[in-house]
């Protein structure tokens, strides 16, 4: 683990069933870097994301976040060490997953309340504080079915920031958006970037990852393909493969 | 047939007072420990553990496949052959309380396995145990879903509890009976007492409307 490092993941392995959809990955995140992880579905962007966080467990490797945990997958993972890894980590879903039955503050107040047992006062306006940055502050006693599918996803990423993780895990966050929702929720991933919050992003949005990404990986076929700054990895790739996949997407007919 | 309005009149309070002080306490009470009982049947039955699950879904099993009437008597009647002798209520409310428990497990159950897994995957992202993820996030969504189907369980049940008038509970039914048998106007009695039952039915489906509505806010619609 380089010095400034603040994850390692290495020989991440994971099959469901006869379908071996994660081959040996590893993966190293820097502090402040923004990851985006880029391949066609199918590729295991998703899986490796989701293992960061414990939400998938692969079937062998390891996850190493600077300052602990180190939790090496297998058989059976002990339930304390996935929650170390999310004590560390925080996702943003594509679907939003938001509660339902608690208006936009209580979505937002509901981990640093219920699980770091933080002061309801002091998390409440620390969720405010948030909720203003991202243009939502007079949303905060309204239902999620009451916003727009931008305005969810932003209180998506507000309830991930709140957690105060050392890792923000992006999972496709635009792909169920309407297109004329997506700028504002790229922008406010991107100022998060700008900010120096260390990030992993899965996104079909290439432009996007060029702009924002320290590095890009691409995986196909269960491996890390090749990986790099995003000019070199999205601009002119050395595989075909790559080639090929950033082709399809910079023309898709 | 000639109607005796005068008894009508004055048997109506000695029949609403056995639903009063029996038949609702009775309802309730056995409704409140029938639906813990459900909850822990109910997430017995959702272990991942074999033998647990395993019993959960034998005792839903005996309890749907046994008439209420012979739990009731085995309660009352059959225990004391072995030594153990229950009084009137409790004896009702244990026998209500595990039928309860049996049916509203599967409604529990099914309630938990209708929100979406997004959910327990946002518990746990951050940071939230199966339990207070259980606790926090899924029952509360669990039990919008639940709020018609255990309705109808609870106003099974206060229809149901007639039954303990067969085992000496003072009930409403049972205030039926006796007047019936004193005055010889068995017709009267009993359609009066289907009707009393009807009313406080009624009411309860009118305070089920008002809480589906109280949890409908955060629904859309």
């Amino acid at each position: 683990m380089s010095p400034t490092d603040v994850l390692k993941v290495e020989g991440l392995r994971k099959s469901f069933g006869d379908n071996e959809v994660l081959r040996s990955i590893d993966l190293s995140v820097a502090s402040g870097g923004v990851v985006a992880l880029v391949g066609p579905s199918g590729s295991g962007k998703t899986t490796v994301l989701r293992s960061l966080n414990g939400l998938e467990i692969p079937d062998a490797g390891r996850v190493t976040f600077e300052g602990g945990p180190a939790v090496d997958f297998g058989s059976n993972v002990p339930k304390r060490q996935l929650m170390a890894l999310r004590d560390r980590s925080a996702m943003v879903f594509q679907h939003y997953n938001l509660f339902p039955h608690m208006t936009v503050l209580e979505n937002v107040i509901e981990g640093p309340v219920q699980v770091q047992r933080r002061p309801r006062a002091e998390a409440v306006r620390d969720a405010e504080d948030l909720l203003r940055r991202v243009g939502l502050a007079e949303k905060k006693d309204q239902y999620p079915h009451e916003l727009s599918g931008g305005q969810q996803q932003r209180v998506g990423i507000v309830r991930a920031l709140a957690l105060k993780p050392t890792l923000l895990l992006f999972d496709e966050p635009t792909s169920a958006l309407d297109p004329e929702l997506v700028g504002e929720v790229l922008s406010v991933i991107k100022e998060l970037a700008d900010e120096g919050w260390t990030m992993v992003l899965v996104t079909h949005e290439l432009a996007f990852a060029r702009e924002v990404a320290t590095e890009v990986v691409f995986m196909d076929g269960g491996v890390v393909v090749e990986h790099g700054p995003p000019e070199k990895v999205l601009r002119n790739p050395s595989e075909e493969r790559t080639r090929r996949f950033v082709h399809r997407l910079l023309h898709p007919f | 047939m000639d109607i005796d309005w005068d008894l009508a009149l004055t048997s109506l309070w000695p029949l609403v007072q056995g639903g009063l002080t029996g038949t609702i306490p009775l309802s309730l009470a056995s409704f409140a420990f029938g639906l813990m009982l459900a909850l822990l049947v109910a997430l017995m039955r959702l272990s991942a553990n074999r033998l647990v699950s395993g019993i959960g879904r034998a005792y839903v099993s005996v309890i749907r496949g046994t008439p209420l009437l012979v739990q009731l008597f085995v309660i009352f009647y059959g225990l004391p052959s072995i030594g153990l002798t229950i009084d009137p209520w409790p004896s009702a409310i244990i026998a209500f309380s595990l039928n309860v428990g049996g049916y509203a497990a599967e409604i529990i159950r099914a309630a938990i396995l209708s929100v979406p897994r997004g959910q327990w995957e946002a518990g746990h992202t951050i940071g939230m145990s199966r339990t207070l993820a259980l606790r926090r996030i899924i029952l509360p969504q669990a039990a919008r879903v639940s709020v018609p189907p255990l309705s109808n369980t609870f106003i099974s049940l206060v229809k149901d509890s007639s039954l303990a008038s067969l085992i000496l509970v003072t009930e409403l039914f049972r205030q039926a009976q006796e007047i019936a048998a004193f005055s010889q106007q068995f017709m009267l009695l009993y359609i009066e007492a289907a009707a009393v039952y009807w009313v406080f039915c009624l009411v309860l489906s009118a305070g089920q409307s008002r809480l589906e509505k109280r949890l409908d806010r955060y629904v859309a619609h």
